[in-house]
């Protein structure tokens, strides 16, 4: 989405206010800003526990819903938690749901898409086939009907997730191993007589490495969107939990007199999908200029 | 044309078939058992005996594939069963609530276009300039905010503090605005972005220079040139973003307290009653499958050379 270099040759010293509002977008620095603040989520994840002021979890009726002040930074909640606390512990919760769903989408879409370019023919088709229903599901729907199957909980958010997303990528390792598949190095090394599976796992997989972390980096912010919309309807990580759509459900019946209790897990749930969002903009740019613009699903 | 139009409607029956075996099939072979959830949900202590009787009267114990083949045929004839929980038919009470959700996301829908495509245009004729970046940073929020977190902070600045707008149900016009803005504000935000490079890249085509060499003015380049071709992927991205108007629908309806199908949704699927979970999921996919259709036909009509290749002239 940012086009670098163009915006350096048009910079203009007769610039408008508003084009210097905004100009930091198309920039380099806010993909400082976006790396900054994913090192500060990973801190927070990995230390949560030691950094925290308060535990996140305390329930103290007699601190209920005070505004900021040096004991309780952002104040507390209806049930007297520390609100930042809570902050702290959703970043684990968060990250870490989205760290085990990626690696199951990752897994599942090289083994099945990988399968499905290399071994050709019928299994081909069936496997497209499947990834075709798959499809043709809205994502968000998907992941209800899974978790009407498999009930609410944070493993079963990971499987809903990963099981609503994998085709994207399953069908991306297909094509880039069906475009590879008759390459020279590949009948070189078939030649020499290397195995099926060592000409996957060194040659053809290598390949398509660029192209999953794209779409994977593109793809975090997204799936911590749905971890929080289903959590916040109740059907995803279980209330007591600190996570931020928890925390926002929580906090929706005290919209008109603590309206602060919302705000704070929404800004940090957008902050960090825009850091991540960024991030994978970036990346794009980088690794592969090919692939713009057209992945939104 | 209307061969197209045939040929991609037929290929529907084969595509919901699908989507109801698959969703059939993982909610038999699932970990949960389901004559187990209907006696929870009715409230009868499961015993051997009573599990015994419901598996008989749900048909549990027969072959899977009868199974499916015995549900189809209920299908076909709109009867999708009972639901465990209110034992009532399930089809009146899904349509029950169906309208309602409709025209919310009929109007995000709206919304998203009727936004999108002025600010993709504006974005492209100013090129590198602050209306440009002001897309740009526009775009950059819509695809990183919460849709519910963005409906709360609508209702604190309109309703709680200005008073302008209802906070919650259905009415008029008014109770629609917020609602309809939350769950569009991604999709137009993405849609102004592809608009504006779509026309970009078409306006570097030779016939848009050639245009522009006969010295039309450049409104009409603009209109009859760029504009025709730019439209093409911004259409075919439409069909995804009913898919995310369509979740964004059920998650942003339970903070206005919308009457629409997501609520009825959540309960059935808090207390997995399946017959409803089955039936709101294959309406949603069909409701889905429609929309596309849709975009498949207007892609069509705006791109001759689909429409002729589809008619067989070369």
């Amino acid at each position: 989405m940012t086009d670098l270099p163009l915006h350096r040759s048009s910079e203009r010293p007769s610039r408008r206010f508003l084009s210097r509002l905004a100009a930091p977008f198309a920039g380099r620095w806010p993909v400082r800003i976006a790396l900054a603040v994913v090192a500060l989520l990973l801190v927070a994840a990995v230390a949560g526990p030691w950094i925290s002021p308060h535990d996140p979890d305390a329930i103290d009726l007699t601190q209920r819903l005070r505004g900021a002040d040096a004991v309780h930074w952002l104040g507390t909640d209806h049930l007297g938690r520390d609100i930042l606390s809570r902050l702290i512990a959703g970043v684990r919760v968060s990250l870490g749901v989205v760290a085990l769903t990626l690696a199951l989408i990752l897994v599942l879409g090289i083994v099945v898409g990988g399968a499905s370019g290399f071994i050709g023919g019928r299994t081909d088709q069936l496997i497209m086939r499947v990834t075709d229903v798959f499809l043709t599901f809205p994502t968000l729907v998907l992941a209800l009907f899974m978790i009407g199957m498999l009930g609410t909980g944070l493993v079963n958010v990971v499987i809903a997730i990963a099981l609503s997303h994998w085709a994207w990528y399953a069908r991306i390792v297909r094509g880039i191993v069906l475009s590879l598949r008759h390459r020279d190095y590949l009948l070189a090394a078939r030649l020499a007589g290397a195995s099926r599976l060592r000409i996957f796992a060194a040659h053809l997989l290598p390949a398509t490495l660029s192209q999953l972390l794209v779409l994977a980096t593109l793809d975090i912010g997204h799936m911590m969107l749905h971890v929080s919309g289903l959590s916040f309807l109740g059907l995803g990580v279980a209330p007591p939990t600190a996570e931020w759509g928890v925390m926002i459900g929580d906090a929706r019946q005290f919209v008109w007199t603590a309206p602060l209790l919302i705000f704070w897990p929404g800004l940090a749930l957008f902050v960090s999908v825009m850091a991540f969002n960024i991030l994978g903009d970036a990346l794009r740019d980088r690794l592969d200029p090919h692939l713009r613009a057209d992945h939104c699903h | 044309m209307a061969g197209f139009i045939l040929r991609r409607v037929l290929l529907l029956l084969p595509m919901l078939l699908g989507a109801s075996l698959v969703v059939f099939l993982m909610l038999r072979l699932g970990p949960s058992d389901p004559a187990m959830d209907y006696l929870r949900l009715s409230k009868v202590p499961p015993t051997p005996q009573a599990l015994e009787d419901a598996r008989m009267m749900l048909g549990l114990d027969r072959p899977i594939m009868t199974q499916y083949l015995d549900w189809l045929g209920k299908a076909v004839r709109l009867d999708f069963g009972t639901s465990y929980a209110t034992r009532r038919p399930v089809l009146p009470d899904l349509l029950h609530f169906l309208p309602a959700t409709l025209q919310l996301a009929g109007v995000a829908l709206a919304l998203t276009i009727g936004l999108s495509v002025p600010l993709g245009i504006w974005a492209a004729r100013y090129r590198e300039r602050w209306p440009d970046h002001l897309v740009r940073l526009i775009a950059f929020i819509g695809v990183s905010m919460p849709n519910f977190w963005l409906g709360f902070l609508l209702v604190l600045l309109f309703s709680v503090h200005l008073g302008w707008l209802p906070a919650m149900g259905r009415g008029g016009l008014a109770h629609l605005v917020m609602p309809a803005l939350a769950i569009s504000f991604m999709s137009l935000a993405i849609n102004a972005r592809l608009l504006r490079a779509s026309m970009l890249e078409a306006a570097g085509q030779p016939h848009v220079r050639y245009a522009r060499l006969r010295g039309l003015p450049e409104r009409r380049v603009e209109h009859a040139h760029v504009l025709r071709n730019a439209w093409l992927p911004v259409i075919t991205a439409m069909g995804m973003h009913v898919g995310e108007m369509i979740g964004g629908t059920l998650i942003i309806e339970s903070i206005f307290g919308w009457p629409g199908v997501g609520r009825y949704a959540v309960s059935a699927i808090l207390n997995r009653d399946y017959p409803v979970i089955q039936c709101f999921t294959l309406a949603m996919v069909a409701i889905f499958m429609l929309c596309n259709l849709v975009v498949d036909i207007v892609y069509a009509l705006a791109d001759p050379r689909i429409r002729l290749s589809a008619e067989g002239v070369e």
